[in-house]
Order: structure tokens, then C-alpha cells, then sequence
């Protein structure tokens, strides 16, 4: 299910110098055709390798127009399905519809936290240097497992 | 001018630690680093790291799109010898117990960390009823129970589990010792220790700049390898791979030319997924309790029950291992019975029985997050098929072969382990190259048999299914030990074995073939004088399909068809030189398939050297179409030197520390 950008929503992220589907695309797929003369839609952003895309979403998912869609990959798929995405802050809509126009809306959480509010050491140890060759991290979060010492045939 | 292209920049850095890979291993590596190195700075000793990612760390590696499941927690009520009897016996018995039970009385550590930070997962309350991770029920380090979908793996919300731990870990390292859109191409070994690193070379696939780094230790965590077998979708569809077509085989291929010792690179991973989409099966066995059959509806895992039989002890594991399962349904599609159905109907049907109202409204949401959150392909599969599970049940395919260490694979690098657990201090197998280690710990934890050089992740060998959260802890492990390597090396300086202007001249001759050449002949990408990346790598799925064990030939090879594709592999390892690159995109291209074409010669050499068919279901040798537990009870390792560009294979003993009599009935 390759990308693809719509020429009536994309706004080329408004001229900055990074676009957000570009910068975020683990492939390197997303391109932005500056002058048009890729794909004659000049300051329009295009997927440069449909047949390398891994249908991660993550370009779809960040778009702020909403610009980039999917089309399930014409060598094995029948068109007319869509599986649209719409993530906010703390969850994500998706919106299915099937080729034979059934609908789907799913809701999910994706975070109960707010995005941007992770403390990684708020109220956590220092590393105690004196430890460094035992076993265990700097924080306990009482998810070490001792393990019983008999299991270990060979010692 | 420098910085254009066809004459980049150059940049030299020096850090004390570099993180090589955004994924989830250096994720975990950028957050329990800097609390030691802030330790090691009050006792008197800067350290300093960066970390570089080819992508943007909120969705670079496996994790891009989101999981539905960590598959690695243990509870409370389970033991890490428990753990490393599992990951043992679904590996066919040849793992380090050192690692995985070490993984395991680690890795819950992690999964608190990332509930903490937001990651919903999913809870049972006291009436047994499950909800989502929004529903606020107390978090598992609180005693919370959570949703098992299986012994070892627990349900999330995980739409947002790479945003979330990159966060965490972005914030732990600081913005200023991050830098995204770097390949690194190759690790620099010292002047004065070839067995030692001394620094990465990679280029930005942002700007026309070559960096170098020098430093005393790093993270070669960049993930494991795709798309080096030729897909079963050969169009549009060729990027749907189940593992992320993103990774290729970097950390295995930087790791070998350093001149690390790489283990059970003969294994692979052959999933069983939904056709074409490749969606997730876990919940739908373990969650859903659905089975797979053949066209007629039957049950082959009952059907072939028989032939687990020809696999004594590893057949009458309670559980069988992944690769025999992958055996009897192979058996199905070979004499005609399929295709392969998952049976959802029936098993929504069962479902709806035994449930409460409000969990059966789930059900349906549920069946779909689980592609939602991990594999959106598979609905777009669904809905452009019309299927809905609870009426049309889906096709089951194995897919093409994937390289890894941290799923249900264990090929990678040969790393040291705990101190603690009774692990072997020396050698009995014969054969194993004098310079290397005997035993299976040299004083760092995490670190491979090249001083300085750690890995972690789908980078260690001999120790799968860590998935996300082991990759996270494993990660974690490496940072700790890194830094204590720094400190024991303070005086250490490192000096590079080449000249920066050699490395720099190896990563651009890509573009400076293109620029010398492209004017010879009237169509870009055909040229006697260079081959483009495209072509190259379809050249290399070619021959691993047809020569070793792809879908092509039923997943069989043999020695004389390795013999074969030894020959090919060779002559385009040397066309390889010949790559071209027209701009930075293609640059990245042509470097991701010199390093996948390293990681299937060492596949291929593995497989040619191990004379037994160690895991039936995900190849076969047909001449020695057997498990050999008398002479093959064994580790495979190799090395590979750069200068001559030959392998050497070798055996290493396999021993046990925990007792795997318990697995078997
Ligand atoms: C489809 C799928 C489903 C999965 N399901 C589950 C599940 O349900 N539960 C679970 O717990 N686990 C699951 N996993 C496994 C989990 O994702 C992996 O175990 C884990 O991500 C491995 O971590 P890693 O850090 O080794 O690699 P990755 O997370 O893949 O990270 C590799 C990193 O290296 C970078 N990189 C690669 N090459 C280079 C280079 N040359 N230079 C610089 N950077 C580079 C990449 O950009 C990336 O940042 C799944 C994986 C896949 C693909
Ligand atoms: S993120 Fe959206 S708006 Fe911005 S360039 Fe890409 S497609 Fe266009
Ligand atoms: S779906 Fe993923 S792989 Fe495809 S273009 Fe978007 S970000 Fe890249």
C-alpha cells in the first residue's frame, strides 16, 4: 500500500526547510519537489520509492493537512478499500472503508501520558558506580527477577 | 567547494561513546547511560556520547508503526530459567542460557520504565474481565495484572511505543548528542590493535557531508536484515516485508569487516503470517485461540502430528518449536491441501460464548487493533478483499527469509555474557582461531570479541526473542558496560588503521562513478560502467532465492547449489564496487546493499558449513536432511577478514545451564 500525496491538501508543510512526511519517513521515501520538476507539482511532497514503502503510516500519521493517503499495493490488492488514520495527543481514529463501501470507525489510546511530559529520571537514583559490575540497572522498578539460584545447573 | 555533491564535506568528531541505531536497543542504551556517566563525571571523569540514527528515532526501526503486544515480560510468577528453557527450545536447543537468563531477570525493568512514561497496556481486573490501557487500573510494578495473550507476551496499546521510549530516551541524552539522517557505512579498527575500534565512518543522507567519529567504545545496534531473499511480491507490494524492509543488515555487516565473531548465522526467521500483508498471527493463536488448517479444514498440527516425531527431543516439547510448526504446514501446501486458512470464524464464534457483552464489543476492536497497531497493510488487505474475520476467514503463507537476533531468530554477534551464572570460562571444541576468546565472558557484558565494539538488540546472536523490551534492556546492559570499558581505558587514545581521506573516497566512489560515467550512454541507468543499487539487490535476492533455501525452492538447498551461489555471491560482492549513486538517496541505497550482500554470504556460509538441517520448516539441506545431534550440538561461528574477503567457519560447544530436561514430555 504505497503513499500518495494529495495535490489539493499539501502545502509542502508551508516552505520550511524540513517537511514533516520527510522527516519522518524510517526509509527515505518522502521527497518535496521544490520546482516541480519531478513530478509537476512544484512545493508538493511525493513518495520517491512507492515499491521500498513498508505502509508504516508514519508519514500518514503526521501530516498536518492530512495530505498523504494510501493505495494498497495494485499488484496484490483490488482498489477501492482505504484505511485512514487520524492521531491526536492521547488516541487514534481509523476509518475504514471496505471496497464494498462497508464502513468501520475504530478508536484506540495511544498514550496515557502528555506527549512531551516524560521526566526520564524524575524522581530516580543516581547510578551508584560501586555497582557497576553487578547485575541490575541504575533504577530498580521492581521488575528484577533474582531467579532461583538452583535453576543454574552449571554453577 | 566542499558540500556539493560529488565533494562533500568533512566532518570529524571524536566522542568517548558512540550509539550507532536509533531502535529500540539504543533507545534503551540512551537512557541508563547518561546516569552513569553522570556518576562517573562525580567522581572525576567526563564521558561523552552521541548517538546517530539513519532516521527520525520517533519511528526508525522495527517499531515504526507501533506493536499490539510486548512478547517479552515474565511476572512475577515465572522463573528466567523458565525464560531461557523457552527461547531455547524454539530455537532448537542452541542458545546461550548466560544471555537469556540474564535477559530475563532484566527485562521487566524496561516494561515498568515504559508504562511509567505512557505506554498504555492492557489490564485484567478482579473479576478477570480485561480493559484497555486508558482504564487506569493500577501498573504493573503495583502488582497490576496484565493482559497475557500467550505465557511470555502481554497486550498494549502500542501505537505510540517508539514515540513514547524515544522520547524517554531523547530527553535522557539530550538533543545536542543526537543526529538523525546518519548511515554509517563502516566501523574504523585502530592503528595499533586491529582488533580493537577506533571509529565509524557514514555519510548524512541530508547534506553532501561524510562524517567520521573517533571513540573508545560504541553501540552497533542498527537492527537486523530484510530484503535480501527476493520477496513473494515482486511489484508494487515488493516493501511489504513482515520485518521492516529498513533494516539491511548493517550491524552483521559492520560487524564482520571490524573482524567480530558472528554466531548461528545460518539461522533465520521464515514467519507464518496472513498472505501478502504479512499481519501478526501471536494474537490470533494465543488470544483469540484460533487454529490453522488446511483447505479441507483440517487441523495439520494434529494431521502431521507424526513427524515431529523424526526430531527427537525438540518434537516433544510441549510446545514444538516455530520451525516445526512452519514443517507440518510446508507438508500441507508441498502435497496439494492448500491453501493454509487461519480459521477466525470459528474462533470469533467460540469467543462470543464465553464472554461477557462488553468484552465481545471488544472482540471485533480488538481483532483489528492488532493490525492497526503493527501491520496497517493487512487491513488494507482486508478491506480491499472484503474480509471480515468473523465471516471469511484469511490465507496463512510462510514469507521469504528474514536475518535477525531479537525476534524469533538468533543469528547475530558473538558477545560476552554475565559473570554469574556459571557459564563456561573456557573452550572444547577444536578449530576455534587462536586470537579469539575461550568462554563466554572477557570482562564486558555486551561486548563482541573486538575491544570496544558492543552490540545489542537483533546485534547479539544465540539469544532470540528478546523482542522490544529485551532489545530495550539489552540495550541498557550494553550502556552500563560501555561505560565502565571507558573508565578502565581512560589513557586509551584511539588512532584510525586509514587514512580519513581513503574512507572518505570509499563512501562517495558510488557518486563519483555515476559522475565519471552517466554521460556514456543515453539512458541513466544503463551503463556498462556501473550498476544501480536497484539492480544489484535484485541480483542478490535472486541467487539467496534460488540458490539458498527461498521460497523458490520450497525453502531447499543443498551443497552443490551453496556452491553456486558461493561463485555468485562473490562476483557481486566485486560489482558491488561498481555501484553508482545519481544522489543521496541512492547513496543510501547502494550502501544498505553492499551490507546486505556481507550478511548473505555469512547466511550462506553458515548454512554450508553446518552439515545438518538444524531448523526443518525454515530450510532445508537436502543432503543432510536431518537434526545431527551427535556432531551438530554445536554453536557455528565465523569470522571474516577484510583484507582477503574470505570467511572462516568454525564450531564452538554448546552447554547448558539450565536444566531442558523439563521441556520435554
Ligand atoms: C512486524 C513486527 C512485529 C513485531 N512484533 C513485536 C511484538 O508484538 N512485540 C514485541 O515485543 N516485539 C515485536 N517485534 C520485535 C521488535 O520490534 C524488535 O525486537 C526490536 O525493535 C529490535 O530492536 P533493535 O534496536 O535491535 O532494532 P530496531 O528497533 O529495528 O532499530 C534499528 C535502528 O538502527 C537504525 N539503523 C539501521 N541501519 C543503520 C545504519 N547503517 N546507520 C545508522 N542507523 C542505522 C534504524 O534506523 C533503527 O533506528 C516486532 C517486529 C516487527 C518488525
Ligand atoms: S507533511 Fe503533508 S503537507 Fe507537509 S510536505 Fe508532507 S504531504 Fe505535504
Ligand atoms: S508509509 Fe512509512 S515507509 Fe511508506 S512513505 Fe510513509 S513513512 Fe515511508
Amino acid at each position: 500500500m504505497p503513499t500518495f500525496v494529495r495535490t489539493d491538501k499539501c502545502d509542502g508543510c508551508k516552505g520550511q526547510d524540513k517537511t514533516a512526511c520527510m522527516y519522518i519517513c524510517p526509509h527515505d521515501l518522502m521527497k518535496l519537489d521544490k520546482d516541480g520538476s519531478e513530478t509537476g507539482h512544484a512545493m508538493k511532497a511525493f513518495n520517491q520509492e512507492p515499491e521500498q514503502c513498508w505502509e508504516c503510516y508514519s508519514c500518514v500519521k503526521i501530516c498536518p493537512q492530512q495530505a498523504i493517503e494510501a493505495r494498497h499495493y495494485a499488484d496484490i490488492v483490488p482498489l477501492g478499500g482505504s484505511v485512514q488514520p487520524l492521531r491526536g495527543s492521547d488516541s487514534i481514529m481509523w476509518t475504514i472503508k471496505f471496497r464494498n463501501g462497508n464502513m468501520k470507525r475504530f478508536k484506540f489510546p495511544i498514550r496515557t501520558t502528555p506527549e512531551g511530559s516524560i521526566d526520564p529520571y524524575g524522581g530516580k537514583p543516581e547510578a551508584d558506580l560501586s555497582k557497576i559490575d553487578e547485575p541490575g540497572f541504575f533504577v530498580q522498578c521492581n521488575g528484577y527477577r533474582a531467579g532461583d539460584p538452583s535453576e543454574l545447573i552449571a554453577k | 567547494m566542499a558540500g556539493e555533491f560529488g565533494n562533500p564535506e568533512v566532518v570529524e568528531e571524536e566522542v568517548d561513546i558512540l550509539l550507532i541505531g536509533g531502535g529500540m536497543a539504543c533507545c534503551g542504551a540512551g537512557y541508563e547511560i547518561m546516569r552513569w556517566i553522570d556518576a562517573a563525571k562525580a567522581a572525576g571523569t567526563d564521558i561523552t556520547v552521541k548517538l546517530v540514527d539513519k532516521a527520525a528515532m520517533d519511528r526508525s526501526g522495527a517499531v515504526a508503526q507501533g506493536l499490539s503486544a510486548i512478547n517479552t515480560y515474565i511476572g512475577d510468577d515465572k522463573d528466567p530459567a523458565d525464560y531461557a528453557r523457552m527461547v531455547s527450545n524454539d530455537l532448537m536447543g542452541i542458545t546461550r542460557d548466560d544471555l537469556t537468563y540474564d535477559l530475563g531477570r532484566h527485562v521487566d525493568e524496561s516494561v515498568h520504565l515504559f508504562e511509567e512514561w505512557g505506554l498504555p497496556i492492557w489490564k485484567t481486573d478482579e473479576n478477570g474481565e480485561r480493559h484497555d490501557g486508558s482504564k487506569g487500573l493500577p501498573p504493573l510494578a503495583e502488582g497490576g495484572k496484565p493482559v497475557r495473550s500467550g505465557k511470555w507476551q502481554i497486550m498494549i496499546n502500542g501505537e505510540s511505543y517508539k514515540w513514547i521510549v524515544a522520547e524517554a530516551a531523547k530527553k535522557a541524552l539530550g538533543v545536542e548528542n543526537i543526529q538523525e539522517r546518519i548511515f554509517i557505512v563502516k566501523l574504523i579498527n585502530d592503528k595499533n590493535d586491529p582488533n580493537r575500534v577506533a571509529g565509524a565512518v557514514g555519510f548524512s543522507t541530508r547534506e553532501h557531508k561524510v562524517v567520521v567519529y573517533k571513540f573508545k567504545a560504541c553501540l552497533l545496534a542498527a537492527g537486523g536484515c530484510v530484503n535480501l531473499f527476493r520477496p513473494r511480491s515482486v511489484g508494487e507490494g515488493q516493501g511489504r516485508a513482515w520485518y521492516p524492509v529498513w533494516n539491511a543488515g548493517s550491524t552483521y555487516a559492520m560487524a564482520a569487516e571490524a573482524g567480530a565473531e558472528l554466531t548461528l548465522m545460518e539461522n533465520r526467521f521464515v514467519p507464518t503470517r496472513f498472505k501478502d500483508g504479512y499481519g501478526p498471527v501471536g494474537a490470533w493463536f494465543l488470544l483469540f485461540k484460533a487454529k490453522a488448517t488446511n483447505a479441507y479444514g483440517e487441523n495439520y498440527m494434529e494431521r502431521n502430528k507424526e513427524m515431529l516425531d523424526d526430531y527427537p527431543p525438540y518434537g516433544q516439547a510441549a510446545v514444538p518449536a516455530s520451525c516445526l510448526r512452519n514443517h507440518l504446514m510446508l507438508k500441507e501446501m508441498k502435497d496439494g491441501r492448500g491453501p493454509i486458512y487461519m480459521d477466525t470464524v470459528t474462533a470469533l464464534a467460540n469467543l462470543r460464548e464465553t464472554l461477557s457483552p462488553r468484552e465481545v464489543k471488544h472482540l471485533e476492536a480488538e481483532a483489528w487493533e492488532d493490525f492497526l497497531d503493527m501491520c496497517v497493510g493487512q487491513c488494507g488487505i482486508w478491506v480491499g478483499e472484503n474480509i471480515e474475520p468473523e465471516k471469511k476467514n484469511s490465507e496463512l503463507m510462510p514469507t521469504e527469509p528474514y536475518l535477525l537476533g531479537s525476534h524469533s531468530g538468533c543469528c547475530g554477534i558473538w558477545v560476552s555474557g554475565p559473570t554469574d551464572v556459571g557459564a563456561p570460562t573456557d573452550e572444547a571444541e577444536d578449530g576455534v582461531p587462536e586470537h579469539l576468546p575461550r568462554g563466554w565472558n572477557w570482562g564486558y557484558r555486551s561486548m563482541t570479541t573486538v575491544s570496544g565494539l558492543f552490540t545489542a538488540g537483533d546485534g547479539v546472536g544465540a539469544s532470540g526473542h528478546k523482542f522490544s523490551s529485551g532489545s530495550h534492556a539489552e540495550g541498557r546492559l550494553a550502556a552500563k558496560a560501555m561505560v565502565k570499558y571507558v573508565l578502565d581505558n581512560k589513557d586509551y587514545q584511539p588512532e584510525f588503521a586509514e587514512s580519513v581521506e581513503d574512507l572518505v573516497a570509499q563512501i562517495y566512489q558510488p557518486v563519483k562513478t555515476y559522475l565519471e560515467h552517466k554521460d556514456y550512454t543515453t539512458a541513466i541507468d544503463i551503463n556498462p560502467h556501473y550498476i544501480t543499487p536497484r539492480m544489484l539487490q535484485f541480483r542478490l535476492q535472486k541467487i539467496m532465492d534460488e540458490y539458498v533455501a527461498g521460497v523458490a525452492t520450497y525453502y531447499n538447498t543443498n551443497g552443490h547449489m551453496l556452491k553456486v551461489a558461493e561463485e555468485k555471491l562473490e562476483m557481486l560482492k566485486e560489482d558491488a564496487l561498481k555501484m553508482r549513486a545519481k544522489d543521496l538517496h541512492e547513496l543510501l541505497r547502494a550502501w544498505e546493499n553492499y551490507h546486505r550482500i556481507l550478511t548473505a554470504e555469512a547466511h550462506m556460509k553458515h548454512i554450508q558449513f553446518r552439515e545438518e538441517s538444524r531448523y526443518p520448516g525454515f530450510y532445508y539441506r537436502t543432503d543432510y536432511n536431518l537434526v545431527d545431534e551427535e556432531n551438530w550440538h554445536c554453536f557455528v561461528n565465523s569470522v571474516y577478514d577484510k583484507e582477503t574477503k574470505q570467511w572462516t567457519c568454525f564450531k564452538r560447544a554448546h552447554v547448558d545451564l539450565v536444566d531442558k530436561s523439563k521441556l520435554f514430555k
